[in-house]
């Protein structure tokens, strides 16, 4: 669905069909220069089981119009204007990578409108290199080409996707591709610049959940021992044989894991 | 600033999609006979067939081993996915009837393999899907046939049997201007010698009974989505972004992106005419995949050595091969296949028909039989056999005369290959009449 946000066109995939605000929502925050399509998978299977999905492109990303937004909190409050708009009060926040960062956020400053998080493929802080910005700047192929390749796991790199004929890192390239100009430097200087993000983990409230890639070269799973501190009471997933990308590289595991935090364990 | 390099090309042929067996640690790509696979639990079968988790159900949706096959060929070429085909003429069906149906229109080379020929020319338009033939050689001839209906552009990266350099660059150009994907059939070439997706190409498919296998024992076919083609934009494929009503009205433009082609073709195509290629033939094109640097390679340096002897011939009027002085896509070639231009070509005997049929008979290391792209040296005369249905003008205007010969050069000592041709000329110079060195 369309819907008019800060004076553009906001989109966000609902499942081929307008959301029903009297169900259980779910957010699902896309990663820096990605869009909804990274989540088609969770997103069917959550409308499957009754909830109501919305899966944004961030201003600037997929079907969005507007320009990039150049902090984390800033696409937090974008995304709650965004429920505002659309009615849904209360959603469990699911992000990845950037997109975590912005679950993140949006929970712990808005503690009424959620009811979990779950942060996937995650790091706080988040840095990210001066190579990889600088080429984000100039908008250098080789931007795309570094988080794809870093994106994966080594073993990956040589595919293996459990998605029948799917190239993993060619897809991911090709989605990369076709963000605009500009919008993953804005994406990765907002992952660089959170530095709030433990703070802000400190002050959730609901149930949490990192789902993490144990051999994830962008964000390692070393890098998560203080925002598992942080989070009270959270659990974590480690997927073996996993990177970063986890939607593509561990679908199914990562689906387990997302519906034991939505449906309670053995429900999912 | 430097990127970080993936794995190299022969790299990519032995490892690309494949991971130790999960069940058994085999190295090697089992074969997964099996027509179904057990689902672990009515909410993971219903998940299955929502497009929720991946795996596999049906051996004529996806199968372990040819998804290997599937991932493999997308790899090498630089795309986002891939199919497997029971067979080239598969693939092509396959990308054809997932971009339009009746009333469609196809702007192709004329330039084609026979069974192409005879798809475009002959059946599709009892479907209501028709093509105009133009000139590879003229891209301005594909822009000019264009019309509205038009959804699709097709060509070979390697015009049959001619050799025909389809500029890529050109021709995907003018598909690209009028909203339209460049379909390529790049079975001469493979992507060691070509990759038509990083020069313009949208889609690619490949006969993989040919030179991807080698070994000429399998009948396959394999089409890949290149994922750069913008379906929304054109606005001409309707069977991508609107709802499909055979899948509770999913766009695969808006839930695939990048990979919105091979979805709806996977989803709709297979299930529905379920043209797949058996495991077993998958195993064995992977097999083959294995060693395609090494092969190439040897393909074309005893191609160019038989083409060398051949040209010095008195018997022979004509040998087409791109990298001769005098070709006339001479400098295309150098430009688009710096590696070489695959091991089929084509030479014109003097004496015609009857000097053809003594050549044929007369050969003892090539094989008479209707492939190409085997390990094994082969041969055929086009007019007789693989291009028979098309008329004289037709056969005239494809550039095939009476005595015209295919060549398909294999792998064998190179020594053999041209005395058995020497052998071959003598025939047909004492058939004919015509002199010989």
């Amino acid at each position: 669905m369309k819907i008019e946000i800060d004076g553009f066109q906001a989109y966000c995939y609902t499942g081929a069909r307008a959301p029903d605000v009297s169900r259980p929502a779910i957010v699902l925050c896309h990663g820096a220069g990605m869009d909804h399509t990274v989540w088609t998978l969770v997103a069917r299977h959550f409308i499957r089981h009754g909830r109501s999905v919305i899966a944004p492109d961030l201003p600037a990303h997929g079907r969005s119009g507007g320009a990039a937004l150049s902090s984390v909190p800033a696409m937090a409050d974008w995304v709650i204007r965004l429920l505002d708009a659309i009615g849904i009060s209360k959603a469990a926040f699911f992000g990845h990578s950037l997109g975590s960062l912005v679950a993140l956020d949006a929970v712990s400053r808005h503690p009424d409108r959620a009811r979990a998080l779950a942060m996937v493929g995650t790091a706080v802080p988040m840095p990210v290199s001066d190579a990889l910005l600088a080429a984000a700047k100039a908008n250098d192929h080789a931007a795309f080409e570094m988080l794809t390749q870093f994106g994966y796991s080594k073993r990956h790199a040589f595919g293996g996707n459990s998605n029948p004929g799917v190239w993993m890192t060619g897809a991911t390239l090709r989605l990369f591709e076709r963000s605009k100009p500009g919008s993953l430097f804005a994406d990765l200087s907002a992952c660089n610049a959170y530095t709030e993000g433990l703070e802000r983990a400190a002050a959730v409230l609901c149930p949490s959940l990192l789902v993490l890639g144990a051999e994830d070269r962008l964000t390692p799973v070393k890098a998560t021992t203080a925002l598992r501190a942080a989070l009270a009471g959270s659990e974590a997933r480690i997927l073996a044989g996993s990177g970063h990308t986890l939607m593509v590289e561990a679908p199914n595991t990562l689906l387990d894991a997302l519906g034991e935090l939505e449906h309670g364990r053995g429900r999912g | 600033m430097a990127a970080p390099q993936g794995p190299g090309f022969d790299t990519l042929s032995l490892h690309a999609g494949a991971q130790p067996d999960p069940a058994t640690g085999a190295r090697a790509t089992p074969i997964y006979q099996s027509a179904s696979f057990v689902f672990t639990d009515s909410d993971q079968a219903a998940a299955l067939f929502n497009i929720e988790r991946t795996g596999h159900v049906y051996s004529r949706l996806s199968n372990p081993t040819n998804a290997v096959l599937e991932e493999r060929i997308a790899a090498l070429e630089g795309g986002v996915a891939a199919i497997a085909t029971a067979s080239g003429q598969a693939a092509l069906h396959l990308a054809i009837v997932t971009l339009m149906g009746a009333g469609g229109h196809i702007v192709a080379s004329r330039s084609l393999y026979g069974g192409s020929h005879n798809l475009l020319g002959y059946t599709l338009p009892r479907f209501g899907i028709t093509t105009t033939f133009v000139d590879p050689r003229d891209p301005e001839a594909f822009r000019a046939a264009i019309r509205p209906e038009t959804r699709l552009v097709f060509g070979e990266t390697l015009g049959n049997p001619n050799l025909e350099v389809l500029d890529i660059p050109a021709i995907s150009a003018i598909a690209h201007e009028a909203g339209l994907p460049l379909l390529v059939d790049a079975t001469f070439t493979t992507p060691w010698l070509m990759k038509p997706l990083e020069l313009g190409a949208d889609l690619v498919m490949h006969s993989a009974t040919k030179f991807l296998s080698g070994h000429g024992i399998v009948i396959g076919g394999l089409l890949v989505d290149g994922g750069r083609f913008d379906w929304e934009a054109s606005g001409k494929f309707p069977t991508l972004t609107e709802p499909y009503a055979g899948f509770h009205g999913l766009v695969f433009s808006e839930e695939f992106g990048p990979s919105a082609f091979i979805v709806r073709a996977r989803k709709e195509g297979m299930r529905d005419f379920g043209a797949c290629m058996a495991p077993t033939s998958a195993f064995h094109v992977l097999q083959g995949i294995e060693t395609l640097g090494l092969r190439m390679a040897r393909h074309v340096d005893n191609t160019r050595r038989v083409v060398q002897f051949l040209t010095g011939e008195s018997t022979v009027s004509a040998v087409r091969y791109p990298e001769l002085e005098g070709h006339p896509d001479r400098e295309l070639a150098a430009k688009l296949l710096p590696k070489g231009c695959g091991a089929v070509f084509s030479f014109d005997l003097r004496g015609g028909r009857k000097a053809g049929i003594a050549f044929v008979d007369a050969l003892n290391v090539f094989s008479h039989l209707a492939n190409v792209g085997d390990a094994r040296s082969l041969v055929i005369h086009p007019a007789s056999t693989t291009h028979h249905r098309m008329d004289a003008a037709a056969l005239a205007a494809a550039g095939i005369g009476e005595g015209t010969i295919r060549l398909s050069i294999g792998l064998e000592d190179v020594g053999d290959l041209i005395e058995d041709l020497r052998a071959g000329l003598r025939a047909a110079a004492k058939a004919t009449g015509e002199g010989a060195k």
